[in-house]
């Protein structure tokens, strides 16, 4: 259901302004959103300064270096920092991208302002709970599926049949995407939203997979596909450049042309 | 996101404006005294403002509806092809009221 309010205890109240570090000649303004499941506090937006000259350029380096030298209780998930975990997906500056590819120096005047990718359950401050994501990941069955019997060596695609797997295999499921769709924002529990779908166009295009028919069957219903209203958010968000809208449009061709 | 949302609220806005023109219609067929009502409102100042929005509203939601027929065909998904379709709808539909006025008082002469 559409929440247009946050409810009153996850309303921002407040915020610690952390002393800026001494000897630093070029400080840069983060202002974070923090919130401790164990305190019973509501959330709230700290600020931090970071030193610039003692610091990498990304965002993700910069959480790293409030984490080492201000406040080690700042927590965020990390791991590749070179954009092929989808780990630090975060809403930066308003968008939703990875705080390893974003520069903080792409964000523009005043502070960079982070928050945990929107409309998620919070673990912990820009953790998010992300568990009924993977679930539709899981439930659009992201493996090959045949039933002609095993090949002796590999199952065989040419080159052109490959092909049609670009732009979609390349998907990291950061969450970024779906996260930034209002139709995903209000029926999450029943729209699988931009990244489940594109890689149900993924698997759907594959020309090794025998169960197409099954796959599309199993999309065809007025939410768990049908709540794309093509707002294109998706495809403005992707860190890696790809088009969850483009591939969303492809299913639903596909749903038609199998009726002609 | 903004002109998902645009071309939403001028749907709605699009049935309000129907009642108008079912008003007027009804107003029309049940006589001159009837219809010199919806004459009088329709030009005063807040009729025809009213009126200018639902054309904005009838030629964008058009315009708007012609993009998401684009990208139901699977065409258009490119970041600058997305762009210049929104931007598109958006120009158009403003450009094709103020025109739709222009010829309107050209025509009508202000009635």
């Amino acid at each position: 259901m559409a929440e247009f309010a946050l409810p009153k205890n996850s309303q921002i109240i407040g915020g610690k302004t952390w002393p800026k570090p001494a000897g630093a000649t070029e400080v840069r303004e983060f202002k974070v959103y923090r919130w401790n499941p164990d305190d019973g506090k509501n959330p709230s937006v700290d600020t931090y300064y970071i030193d610039v000259n003692d610091c990498g350029p990304m965002v993700l380096d910069g959480l790293i270096w409030i984490k080492n030298h201000i406040d080690p209780s700042l927590t965020f998930r990390r791991s590749c920092r070179e954009g092929v975990c989808g780990s630090c997906a975060m809403n930066i500056d308003g968008q939703n991208t990875l705080a390893c590819t974003k520069s903080m120096h792409e964000v523009k005047d005043g502070a960079v302002k982070i928050n945990p990718l929107p409309h998620q359950p919070v673990v912990k401050d820009l953790v998010p709970d992300l568990t009924n994501f993977y679930a539709q990941y899981a439930s659009i069955e992201p493996w090959l599926k045949t039933t002609s019997p095993t090949p002796q060596k590999e199952w065989r695609q040419s080159h052109e049949d490959r092909e049609k797997l670009d732009g979609l295999y390349e998907c990291i499921l950061c969450a970024c995407c779906s996260t930034s769709c209002p139709s995903y924002w209000w029926n999450s529990q029943r729209y699988l939203g931009p990244a489940a779908l594109l890689q149900a166009t993924r698997w759907v295009k594959d020309s090794r997979d025998e169960a197409t028919g099954e796959r599309l069957d199993n999309l065809e219903d007025p939410f768990r596909l049908y709540r794309c209203h093509t707002i294109m958010n998706c495809a403005k968000a992707c860190p890696k450049g790809l088009n969850p809208a483009e591939a969303i449009a492809e299913l639903k061709l596909k749903l038609v042309e199998r009726q002609i | 996101m903004i002109l998902s949302i645009v071309h939403r609220a001028t749907g709605i806005a699009l049935y309000f404006g129907t009642l108008l023109l079912a008003w007027w219609l009804i107003a029309a067929a049940s006589g001159p005294s009837a219809y010199s009502y919806v004459q009088a409102f329709t030009s005063s100042i807040i009729g025809r403002l009213i009126v200018f929005g639902f054309t904005w509203a009838l030629l964008h939601h058009l315009l708007s509806g012609i993009r998401h027929f684009v990208w139901d065909l699977g065409y258009g998904f490119k970041p600058n092809e997305r762009e210049a379709l929104t931007w598109g709808a958006l120009i158009g539909g403003i450009f094709l009221t103020v025109l739709v006025w222009i010829l309107a008082y050209a025509v009508g002469g202000g009635r």
